[in-house]
């Protein structure tokens, strides 16, 4: 209809006139108004370098299935934590206390005994008409708060060769510190990698708190059953009957994020140069913090050439170690002992409040509300450790702390 | 797609064939209401009709088309053209005191085709006229009068339309009317109607969204449980101050019972609305405005994505700056305006740390536009808007530019 107003009429001067007032404010309102994107180094999300055209477009699809809310008429639960990967996972980063789950029933290496009353995991949510669970009477059991989502791909990249290196069970150097892997069993839709190294049929677990999964699929599969109650061919059975049911995800989208995860890029460091920031590395070192949270790991070969043979910093050695008696929720997984946890990677530190709605709730279940608190948790073998930093001077704790951040 | 084109047409055949069967086309003439006595109430029926040669048949309706410019933290869909929406109005009187009106709307295209209104009137006096049929529940002045070219801005407001369920429309009934006196006017409706389903503490946007139930074709069959939803909204205008409007929907929202059996208790939406409008003679600005709050129980220990609490609203400034003739235009008037608006989805705090949930969006919307007739606005908009996750970190940063007409036909 406004053609025929057009036409009707002969004003065509006051057009050009308007037109030329809008695309000058355009022109000029574009560039400065339109929000420009932040630093890559400032967040989290983003693709590792080197990625094909085809890799990119799985990510993207990763990307969208990772965000997809569940409804109760799209299969979520009944029985769930939370609707979608990122409600817990915000910005590809750590998580907030409010979608922490719970795990319960096992504390020793004999497994869970509450596989039958809804073990290992607590569902406390449940979709209208259902109730939710509650952990039974006399299990044991631990908080866990989201972990980052980022560079895993390099994690799961490392050989296990790699990682056994770093090992050091008997503290044959005598620094306190000895450090084992979570030896698992793998679950029955998991194929091991070809060079993977067993011990008694057990293999070396990766991810998660008490490393309790293999790879990345494996904990994908196990996300969307026991974090959301979505089936998949892998993981058929509803933790709320029990039974196995149709899958409510396909197969092409759980690759899809299992990809997204393996293509993730690495949080990458910032203030590099800074004198302080320099300090403070030197420090992380000589208190032996380094002991844990390698500085500095490799991948093996991989498919995806961003990944393929990379050094990378990610500050963790992916191995379980005793944290002490205030970490011990007599709560484990695998054959890892209830005082031991994985070594939290570091990188993505700095950035931690912005996912976390401007605070940061560290260690495995968030009790830390800032870096100095989780440092001052550390007990075990890192009780030496710890010992150091609180010896430091206020100006080298800060440069510690700095440091820190700038991962 | 041909389902869709063949309702057009049943829908078109099917009024005027009963129209043209039963009337005396001497009676479709409308009494127009003075513009000091016109409030949001009688947007359903203020808009430019043409009449079907000498019948009583009235046609109308609008489009909307914009262009979309938009980036968000720096990444954007480029640069793409949007035909909102196109509606038409069929309208009639089957006798002085018996009209029908109807408006079908055409969303993207043809994407989503909804009738949107489709009532019957029957008005017995200005104080007392019974409508029913398709109803848009008067929740909020913006669902009264949302004609597309009514508005300075190509989108509508946040509020309306992501909080409360823009142009919610139901099957029900009631009453309506208005009464004047020489300052004041007084306006009231009050319907009961289909309302709401379970998919407003469930759906794809994680939150607590009344809009979800737009999805639900079956509620312009069957109540969802059984129970129906109220509607009522007041309102009153001094002729020299400005127009002030309450209102209330609320009811049952839930499944609470299947074959007589007890599925969950009963449960519960409130939502009031308050909205404002009015033009200072001196300067000739028009300010609309309208907060509403949201209020849903939800069942015990329930994701807390989804609040029981919301709020938002929006605040639209007006003021015409040129208004002289142009061209063949002797109404032509150029105006700027702005458009504030803040959305809260979720009010609380999360049990876990005792800090402040978010999930709100702020947006603030300079406009530039230009009204050749008043049916027709030719109008550019620049938004930017913060909206913050349900954690509260960094907002994400939106600027989206807007060019676009909208006119009534
Ligand atoms: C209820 C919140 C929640 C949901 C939903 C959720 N996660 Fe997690 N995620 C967590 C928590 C908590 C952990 C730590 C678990 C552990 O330690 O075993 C975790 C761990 C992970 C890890 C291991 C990270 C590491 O450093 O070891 C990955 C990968 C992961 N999640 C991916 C996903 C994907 C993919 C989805 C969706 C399919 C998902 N998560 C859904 C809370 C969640
Ligand atoms: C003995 C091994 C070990 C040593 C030594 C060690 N850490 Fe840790 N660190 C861990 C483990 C394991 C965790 C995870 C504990 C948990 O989740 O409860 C952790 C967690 C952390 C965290 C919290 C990370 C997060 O995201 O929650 C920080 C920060 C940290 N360590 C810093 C340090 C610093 C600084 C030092 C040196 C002063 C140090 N660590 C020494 C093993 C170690």
């Amino acid at each position: 209809m406004s053609f025929k107003i057009a036409k009707q009429n002969k004003m065509k001067a006051k057009y050009t006139l308007l037109s030329i007032a809008f695309s000058l404010f355009i022109a000029t309102a574009c560039e400065k108004l339109l929000p420009v994107s932040p630093e890559d180094s400032e967040v989290l999300d983003g693709t590792i370098k080197d990625l094909t055209t085809s890799e990119t477009a799985q990510f993207l699809r990763g990307d969208v299935a990772f965000a997809k809310v569940f409804t109760a008429n799209t299969g979520l639960g009944p029985l769930f934590v939370s609707n979608s990967c990122i409600s817990c996972h915000a910005g590809d980063g750590k998580g907030h206390p409010s979608t922490s789950l719970v795990r319960f029933g096992q504390n020793d290496e004999t497994g869970n005994k509450f596989l039958m009353l809804g073990g290992p995991q607590l569902q406390h949510r449940a979709i209208t008409g259902f109730n939710p669970e509650n952990i039974p009477s006399g299990a044991s059991h631990s908080t866990f708060i989201a972990p980052s989502n980022t560079g895993l791909g390099f994690l799961e990249a490392v050989s296990d060769a790699d990682i056994l290196a770093l090992a050091d069970p008997d503290d044959k150097d005598n620094d306190g510190v000895s450090g084992v892997p979570n030896w698992i069993d793998l679950p029955s839709f998991l194929t091991p990698k070809s060079n993977a190294i067993t011990k008694n049929g057990k293999y070396i677990g990766r991810f998660g708190r008490k490393a309790g999964a293999y790879n990345l699929f494996n904990q994908t599969v196990n996300a969307y059953n026991q974090d959301m109650g979505i089936i998949s061919t892998y993981s058929p059975n509803d933790t709320y009957s029990q039974e196995a049911l149709d899958p409510e995800v396909n197969n092409t989208e759980i690759a899809d994020v299992v990809h997204y995860l393996q293509t993730l890029k690495a949080p990458i460091q910032r203030s590099v140069e800074s004198v302080e920031v320099k300090a403070g590395k030197e420090l992380f070192i000589k208190n032996q913090c380094a002991a844990c949270h390698t500085p500095s790991m490799k991948t093996a070969t991989s498919p995806i050439q961003g990944l393929n043979n990379k050094i990378f910093a990610a500050y963790t050695d992916l191995l379980m170690h005793d944290m002490g008696k205030d970490l011990d929720d007599n709560y484990t997984e695998g054959s890892a002992k209830t005082f031991e946890w994985r070594t939290t990677p570091l990188w993505g530190l700095g950035l931690a409040k912005d996912s976390q709605g401007g605070k940061v709730h560290l260690m495995h279940d968030g009790r830390a509300k800032n870096i100095e608190e989780a440092i001052l948790l550390h007990g075990g073998e890192a009780q030496k450790s710890r010992q150091k930093y609180a010896a430091l001077s206020s100006k080298e704790k800060q440069e510690l702390i700095t440091f820190l951040e700038s991962l | 797609m041909m389902k869709k084109h063949y309702l057009l047409l049943i829908f078109i055949l099917g009024l005027s064939q009963n129209i043209f069967a039963q009337i005396d086309t001497t009676l479709f003439r409308r009494k127009p209401i003075s513009d000091s006595a016109k409030m949001n109430i009688d947007a359903v029926y203020s808009r430019p009709f043409l009449q079907v040669g000498r019948t009583p048949l009235g046609v109308g309706g609008y489009a909307e088309l914009n262009t979309n410019y938009g980036i968000t933290d720096g990444v954007g869909e480029g640069f793409s053209f949007q035909m909102r929406r196109m509606t038409l109005f069929l309208g009639g009187s089957l006798h002085q005191k018996i009209k029908f009106m109807s408006e079908l709307e055409f969303e993207d295209g043809t994407k989503e085709i909804n009738i949107e209104f489709a009532a019957l009137d029957f008005q017995f006096n200005n104080l007392f006229n019974f409508r029913g049929g398709i109803i848009v529940n008067p929740i909020g002045a913006f669902n009264q009068n949302h004609d597309g070219p009514k508005w300075e801005f190509s989108d509508r407001p946040i509020s309306a339309t992501q909080m409360l369920p823009a142009t919610f429309s139901n099957v029900g009934m009631g009453f309506y009317g208005k009464k004047y006196s020489k300052t004041w006017v007084f306006a009231y409706e009050a319907y009961l109607t289909n309302g709401f389903d379970e998919t407003i503490i469930d759906n794809e946007s994680s939150r607590t969204s009344l809009s979800a139930a737009k999805a639900n074709r079956n509620r312009f069959e069957e109540s969802s449980n059984g129970k129906a939803l109220f509607t009522g909204k007041i309102a009153i205008k001094n002729r020299k101050i400005g127009e002030l409007g309450l209102s209330y929907m609320g009811g049952i929202y839930n499944k609470f019972q299947d074959d007589g059996f007890i599925l969950a208790p009963k449960r519960s939406l409130n939502v009031f609305s308050i909205d404002f409008n009015t033009t200072i003679k001196k300067t000739k600005t028009s300010i609309i405005t309208e907060w509403a709050w949201v209020n849903v129980d939800l069942p015990s220990n329930y994701a807390v994505q989804y609040g029981s609490k919301q709020m938002g609203g929006f605040l639209d400034i007006i003021q015409p700056v040129y208004k002289k003739p142009i061209a063949g235009f002797p109404n032509s008037t150029f105006n700027i305006a702005c458009r504030i608006e803040r959305v809260d989805w979720n009010i609380g705090k999360f049990i876990e740390t005792g800090d402040k949930i978010y999930d709100e969006v702020f947006s603030i919307m300079p406009a530039i536009s230009w009204r050749p007739i008043p049916s027709t606005v030719v109008r550019f908009n620049y938004r930017i808007q913060k909206q913050w996750d349900l954690l509260g970190n960094p907002p994400s940063k939106t600027g989206v530019f807007h060019f676009g007409v909208s006119s009534y036909f």
